[in-house]
């Protein structure tokens, strides 16, 4: 079974700690853009969403590189060769969710590549929001949370 | 450079020019950044005797070699210039996220100089610096103007302004940056609005990078895990803000209640708790930028006359609002405090300025003519409107935006003012914790918690418990606290770290951000160094030791109950003490041998 990276915007406080940690330990210095991670603030709402790479299982990304620069590995993750990317940028068009772009500063395309296998922004998340897990009982735990609202609801009805 | 960016923004607002400097690299080492480095350069560039509203002023933003990296809290920056209020060196610092983005542009700070004409803001885009136009967004409050200046620049920018009481120059007016964080004290935001700036918005995509990375992230690594682990950093202040202090001191019986008059217990303390606040009013916790604690408030006063949704309150503001001017109703003081951030107000000083004029108003000397309310303790609609009045300068708050001790003093009696230097004393009672008497006595800002906050071992038993009651050693004490916290200031991280970790932990990740081979004593040495200049900037300003004393009622007026019953602050005790033990002479004066022996 495979891990996947979750996030949960309820327990994000905003700090960027995780953009922090990500550029440094992708180019040893701290540069939130460079980050592959984002932490994106809705004022207003008090909401934060981190957002990085969802490691798609149909990556278009992967699909419109035209010279097969980009796989998916056994571990699930959307992985870039360096050395066959040839610096189009179509993946960054490609990309639904606008979770892979194109570094100035590092002159190359860049996105989440967790940390093979030890997320850095996981793993120093300081509030839970950013989590690395086995798939499975995440979404077993969310079915619950669905079906505990639908408990509540026939709860009532039958009352 | 590592650390530092190694360059400053010079920007003249008379005529209009902008200049890149590289930084002093020896007054960096020996004074950090941020509040040292900015202090530094106000005592080389601006003669301490200014007008604080004049051209001739400085205002300096800086941020610390630790702004902007893994460091927890690093998030920091300081706003320096000689303040208004107290005629002081002013310095006041400020979270959220614009002081990493001023650092991510390239630049470690910037030195406004002069008065612009008309009013601009400064538009930060890495390389490309220009002064605009700022005549449209005068008059609008903080939201509008921050919203209004992303929508001319860019999206992901951030922003630093001044609200209306800025503009009009009440004596307390804070800079307010990511709309909700405030660099709060001293009256940085009026000595802006006199030059006419009215925001600094900066947006960056450089890197900071450090000397030694491999040190520096283990030495982040054990500060956050210290921190995580600390039941004040790690518990106590992500569940209930810095409001969780309002029961704890209140217990020790040092909150002080009604302008200070009643002593230290507050009847209504609950109501206005961490706890109360929590479950009443709390949406989220947000946290300042690289901070794992996340102290920080987002509050929503759902409905009723006082709706609103905005952040906090901190502690001393809802101390300020509350015990002080005796309310209890928290939805007012939520109210009150959200005003503050709009239109630029330092809540402190807000709060207890209408808790001095409550009891002016109580003892008949300011009639309900002139307070045009029914101005009595408790009022909570007062609270309210007394502050958008202020912020806007109508009515009686015209009065009320010179601070208490100028308002109290226009009434005849400036004793009723509970301030030091003439800028307000937060939130403990000094005749219940002797050294944070001799703090608020000896900041070099004036009336002031945070430089050396006592309220630590004194109240919380950090790092071990003190007796709040006795003044045994608390000269010693203090100074290591006001030292470390110069050192604390300077680097570019928040002061509430200093719960979890301490001057071997800061002192580690100083030295692998910026290569530094230097002992942890040195680097307190830095903060003593800081510490002393700034008091040499107030003593060439005009101080003396006859300023370095508490209001009337802390020093004669036995606390009437509480566990602290019958205290007076033993100032006479400990100041002499303190100048002994800073290498001061009796008038307080840093002697030749202590400049000498911290190369001032």
């Amino acid at each position: 079974m495979s891990k996947i990276l979750t996030i949960s915007p309820d327990k994000c406080t905003g700090c960027r700690s995780c953009e922090l940690i990500c550029s440094f330990s992708k180019m040893q210095a701290f540069n939130p853009k460079s980050s592959r991670v984002s932490v994106l603030a809705f004022e207003d709402m008090a909401v934060s969403v981190p957002i990085m790479c969802m490691q798609c299982e149909e990556p278009s990304c992967m699909k419109v590189c035209p010279v097969s620069a980009i796989s998916k590995t056994p571990e699930g993750t959307v992985f870039i060769d360096g050395d066959k990317c040839i610096g189009c940028k179509m993946c960054v068009s490609a990309c639904p969710l606008g979770n892979i772009s194109f570094s100035t500063v590092e002159g190359k395309i860049v996105k989440c590549d967790l940390c093979e296998g030890d997320p850095k922004c996981a793993k120093y998340c300081p509030s839970g929001a950013i989590q690395y897990k086995e798939a499975t009982p995440s979404n077993l735990s969310r079915r619950k949370l669905i079906a505990e609202k639908f408990k509540e609801l026939f709860g009532e009805v039958t009352q | 450079m590592f650390g530092w960016t190694g360059t400053v923004l010079r920007v003249n607002l008379s005529d209009g020019t902008i200049k890149k400097e590289a930084i002093n690299s020896k007054d960096a080492t020996l004074y950090l950044g941020a509040r040292g480095l900015a202090t530094k350069i106000m005592m080389n560039e601006v003669d301490p005797k200014v007008d604080p509203l004049s051209p001739e002023n400085k205002l300096i933003f800086m941020t610390g070699p630790l702004t902007g990296t893994f460091a927890p809290t690093s998030g920091r920056y300081v706003v320096v210039s000689k303040a208004p209020l107290t005629g002081t060196i002013g310095s006041s610092n400020s979270g959220g996220h614009f002081g990493p983005e001023l650092k991510f542009a390239g630049y470690d700070g910037i030195i406004f100089e002069g008065k612009s004409e008309k009013p601009v803001y400064l538009w930060i885009d890495d390389d490309r610096v220009e002064l605009r136009s700022a005549e449209h967004l005068w008059g609008k409050n903080v939201f509008e103007t921050t919203d209004e200046i992303l929508k001319e620049t860019a999206e992901d920018a951030r922003v630093a302004c001044i609200g209306p009481a800025g503009e009009k120059l009440v004596l307390f007016a804070t800079v307010m940056n990511d709309k909700h964080r405030a660099a709060g004290r001293s009256g940085m935001g009026t000595v802006m609005g006199s030059k006419n700036l009215k925001a600094v918005a900066v947006k960056g995509s450089k890197s900071v990078e450090v000397a030694k990375p491999d040190a520096f992230l283990e030495a982040c690594e054990d500060a956050r895990k210290k921190i995580k682990e600390h039941p004040v950093t790690g518990t106590g202040l992500p569940t209930y803000g810095t409001e969780i202090l309002v029961n704890v001191v209140n217990q020790v019986g040092a909150l002080p209640t009604r302008n200070w008059r009643d002593g230290g217990v507050f009847e209504y303390a609950e109501d206005i708790s961490g706890e109360a606040l929590r479950e009443k009013y709390l949406v989220k916790n947000k946290a300042c930028f690289g901070c794992p604690i996340g102290c920080g408030r987002v509050t929503r006063i759902p409905e009723g006359r006082f709706k609103g949704f905005g952040e906090g309150p901190e502690y001393e503001p809802g101390w300020a609002y509350g015990a002080s001017c005796g309310v209890r109703d928290l939805a007012a003081i939520c109210k009150a405090n959200f005003i503050c951030n709009e239109l630029g107000l330092d809540p402190i000083t807000m709060g207890s300025t209408i808790a001095c004029a409550m009891e002016l108003y109580e003892r008949g000397i300011i009639s309900r003519e002139i307070a045009g309310m029914d101005l009595v303790f408790g009022n909570a609609d007062a609270i309210v409107e007394l502050t958008r009045m202020t912020g806007m300068r109508e009515g009686f708050g015209d009065k009320l935006a010179l601070g208490s001790y100028r308002m109290a003093e226009s009434f005849g009696h400036p004793e009723l003012s509970m301030s030091v230097k003439k800028q307000e004393m937060p939130a403990y009672d000094g005749r219940g914790a002797q050294g944070m008497g001799l703090e608020y006595a000896t900041s070099n800002r004036g009336g002031c918690h945070v430089r050396g906050y006592m309220t630590s071992p004194e109240i919380l038993g950090i790092p071990e418990k003190l007796d709040p009651l006795v003044t045994t050693d608390k000269a010693a004490w203090l100074k290591t606290f006001q030292d470390l916290t110069a050192v604390v200031d300077s680097s570019g991280i928040c002061l509430f770290t200093t719960f979890a970790i301490g001057l071997a932990e800061i002192s580690s990740m100083l030295r692998a951000a910026v290569g530094w081979d230097i002992s942890d004593e040195e680097v307190l040495k830095a903060g003593e160094r800081i510490w002393n200049v700034e008091r040499l900037f107030n003593i060439a300003a005009g101080f003396t030791p006859q300023d370095d004393t508490l209001p009337l009622r802390l020093l004669k007026e036995p606390l009437p109950s509480g566990p602290a019953k019958g205290k007076v602050v033993e100032l006479d005790k400990m100041l002499p003490e303190y100048y002994k033990v800073r290498g001061w002479n009796e008038e307080g004066i840093p002697t030749e041998d202590k400049k000498a022996e911290l190369s001032i």
